[in-house]
């Protein structure tokens, strides 16, 4: 006989498409767009049925924002290419929309020198804010919390950090990030080389402790729940309300194993703090990078945070400094007296 | 369970795909530094064989008979090795005709009804690689040590190194509204390692004197307003450096800290006067050549090609195993060092 409870999902209920719960306003149940559709091999990861979707007002303007300025930088990598699709393809994980180089400061640069990094960045940004206007409507609309919203802006405020904050009290766009796949990931590690070294900013050390913390928690809560699922532990609000024995057993499992157990509830509080604090944290860091901190390596060394390691090459000194010169060997032995040399 | 088995096995087809661009493991590391910091050197015992390959010496030619005329008594026209004598004066030149053109031999650089003549651009280029090449061994210790550098080093049997650099034109961008790529994003671009960092790292900094320096020295900011652009541009230089000597950021940083000098192996000490070396020899010696080359060996913006570190290392971190030629050839050490032709522009006309 098939087991409901597993890796993957074996057995499918099928059932007929549900359009959703009625709302209060007449508008709201009209614009729920799309005819439902059923794919099984959906049903394998989630649930088999798609749509209805509901666009509304807010989905509209931030999908016609986002459109604007997705176009504005495939655009620009196509003609980067010289409107070569073979290129395109070969080279879009290295195209890039760069923001203007730093002598624009925070002035309008020309539309062909980052301008263009101004108007997809204006575009998308407001297509976000838009977005997470929809998520927070939608939640009031169907009676939710507004807890997706709240995290949605978590993130938000991270983007906003590295695009827009923080380039503004640096006073250069050309301190923020460029679209662009790999083009970011350099942004990444040159940020961290410019600023002697992040690992030693405190809040990307908090910010890595939530990430890894994030996924910590989401393989102990996904293994807990299916691993009592056969006992209906992933009814989690119905064992929320009525605790039963797939609760019990899974709380007695890890207090057994490290002594303290969270609860059916209290899990996805753990989770969406670990979450939420993961681009909080990291924000802050970003934020004080530059603006309040230069070198992050010198700022551990002041706070006892870097420790220091014995010298193992003897003393290695700048030879761009005056007094090194000799000494770092920029002459030859008896250099001053080697014969002159045609310029 | 089948197509389970299916979607799994499709997905490492993929995943395996997808590694082809890397090197197979397992690499070799070596610790350079003190332990628990990371300090190694990532080593492909695979490829070793290869290196080495590429890296063996010329066989040295039998030493010239002592004594003898010098060469300037006995030919014309010897502005720098005149002070050699005829028997040293032949022998080097054979040498640099294996080391430089073993397939066109003399007449690659001399007219062979009269080998005084200086109509081909090869011999005043040739005349001026000679004056160069003394002079690294004369100034640059600093960089190349008492191991020094000959022909060879650089042209492996080849007319031309086989790693030279050009001056990449501005992305035609005049007169467009689109596709500004600030000097960067290009894919499989050999002097940043492929990455999307700036595709011309050389003419900045190899040939322009452009500040690499980006880290403040102080933990709070007091005035350092280097961009993280800037910083960018820096970093594909580095990646050329550890591309063409084939090391890791660690040969000559201690990462925790890049820019702390007294954190950083000694090799980092070298690495500087080198920079400044290829910067000289390009201002120097190459660049006031480009008007004798013929145009089919000029760049896209006109510019004659460079040198950068590979040219020399190609791959390694002592060019040709840091074996030295120079006991073999005394001649071209620093010692012997003269200098009669102010520009080899001039003594062309």
């Amino acid at each position: 006989m098939a087991s409901y409870q597993n890796l993957f999902t074996q057995v499918q209920v099928e059932a007929p498409s549900y359009m959703g719960v009625p709302l209060d306003r007449p508008r709201d149940n009209n614009e729920r767009l799309l005819k439902p559709l059923h794919l099984h091999i959906l049903g394998r990861i989630g649930n088999a049925q798609i749509g209805p979707i509901y666009l509304g007002f807010l989905g509209l303007a931030s999908l016609i924002f986002f459109l604007i300025g997705f176009t504005a930088i495939g655009w620009n990598y196509l003609v980067q290419v010289n409107y070569s699709p073979i290129e395109f393809v070969r080279q879009l994980f290295w195209l890039s929309v760069d923001p203007p180089p730093p002598q624009y400061g925070l002035s309008i640069p020309p539309l062909n020198e980052g301008g263009w990094w101004l108007f997809s960045g204006f575009f998308i940004t407001v297509s976000v804010l838009l977005w997470w206007m929809r998520t927070y409507r939608r939640a009031i609309q169907l009676k939710m919390g507004t807890h997706v919203a709240w995290a949605f802006a978590a993130a938000i405020w991270l983007y906003l950090v590295l695009g827009f904050f923080r380039p503004i009290l640096m006073g250069s766009w050309g301190e923020a990030v460029p679209w662009g796949v790999f083009s970011h990931l350099d942004w990444t590690a040159a940020f961290s080389l410019r600023y002697g070294n992040l690992f030693y900013n405190p809040f990307h050390m908090l910010s890595i402790v939530f990430l890894y913390g994030s996924t910590l928690l989401f393989a102990m809560h996904g293994a807990t729940i299916l691993a009592v699922s056969r006992y209906g532990g992933e009814r989690e609000i119905e064992q929320i309300v009525d605790r039963g024995t797939a609760s019990e057993r899974a709380g007695l499992f890890w207090r057994w194993t490290m002594g303290f157990n969270a609860t059916m509830e209290s899990i996805h509080r753990w989770a969406w703090w670990f979450a939420v604090l993961t681009c909080i944290t990291g924000g802050i860091g970003i934020l004080l990078t530059g603006t309040v901190v230069d070198n992050w390596y010198l700022w551990a060394v002041k706070h006892g945070v870097a420790p220091p390691y014995p010298e193992i090459w003897g003393p290695v000194n700048d030879p761009s400094t005056a007094a090194n010169a000799v000494s770092a060997g920029a002459l030859p032995p008896g250099g001053a007296a080697a014969p002159a040399i045609a310029r | 369970m089948k197509s389970i088995r299916n979607i799994t096995l499709a997905g490492l087809a993929l995943a395996v795909l997808g590694l082809t661009g890397c090197e197979r493991l397992p690499m070799e590391t070596k610790q350079i530094g003190y332990r628990g910091t990371g300090m190694e050197q990532v080593i492909n015992p695979r490829t070793q064989a290869e290196v080495d390959k590429a890296n063996v010496l010329p066989v040295a030619l039998d030493p010239a008979p002592a004594g003898g005329p010098l060469a300037k008594n006995i030919y014309k026209n010897v502005q720098v090795l005149g002070d050699l004598t005829e028997g040293q004066f032949n022998r080097l030149m054979v040498a640099m005709t294996l080391w430089v053109a073993p397939e066109q031999g003399c007449a690659y650089c001399h007219n062979v009804q009269n080998f005084a003549d200086d109509s081909l651009y090869t011999k005043i280029v040739a005349r001026r690689m000679t004056q160069m090449t003394q002079s690294i061994n004369a100034k640059w210790q600093a960089h190349v040590g008492e191991t020094g550098v000959t022909c060879y080093t650089c042209h492996r049997g080849q007319n031309l190194p086989s790693k030279r650099w050009f001056t990449e034109p501005d992305a035609q961008m005049a007169g467009r509204l689109l596709g500004y790529d600030a000097g960067q994003n290009r894919a499989g671009v050999e002097a940043n390692a492929n990455a999307s960092l700036p595709y011309d790292p050389y003419t900045p900094y190899l040939l322009q004197d452009k500040e690499i320096r980006v880290n403040g020295s102080t933990a709070l900011p007091t005035g350092n307003r280097q961009s993280i652009k800037q910083t960018e541009w820096t970093y594909a230089l580095m990646m050329h450096m550890s591309q063409g000597l084939g090391v890791n950021c660690t040969y000559c940083h201690n990462t925790r800290a890049v820019a702390e000098w007294s954190q950083s192996p000694p090799q980092r000490v070298t690495a500087w006067h080198g920079i400044r070396m290829v910067r000289e020899i390009n201002n120097e010696y190459i660049v006031g050549l480009t008007p004798v080359h013929p145009p089919n060996r000029l760049g896209p913006t006109g510019d004659i090609s460079k040198v950068n570190c590979a040219t020399c290392h190609q791959g390694v971190n002592k060019p040709l195993g840091g074996k030295s030629m120079i006991k073999d050839h005394p001649e071209l050490s620093g010692g012997r060092l003269t200098s009669l032709v102010k520009t080899p522009v001039a003594s062309a006309q």
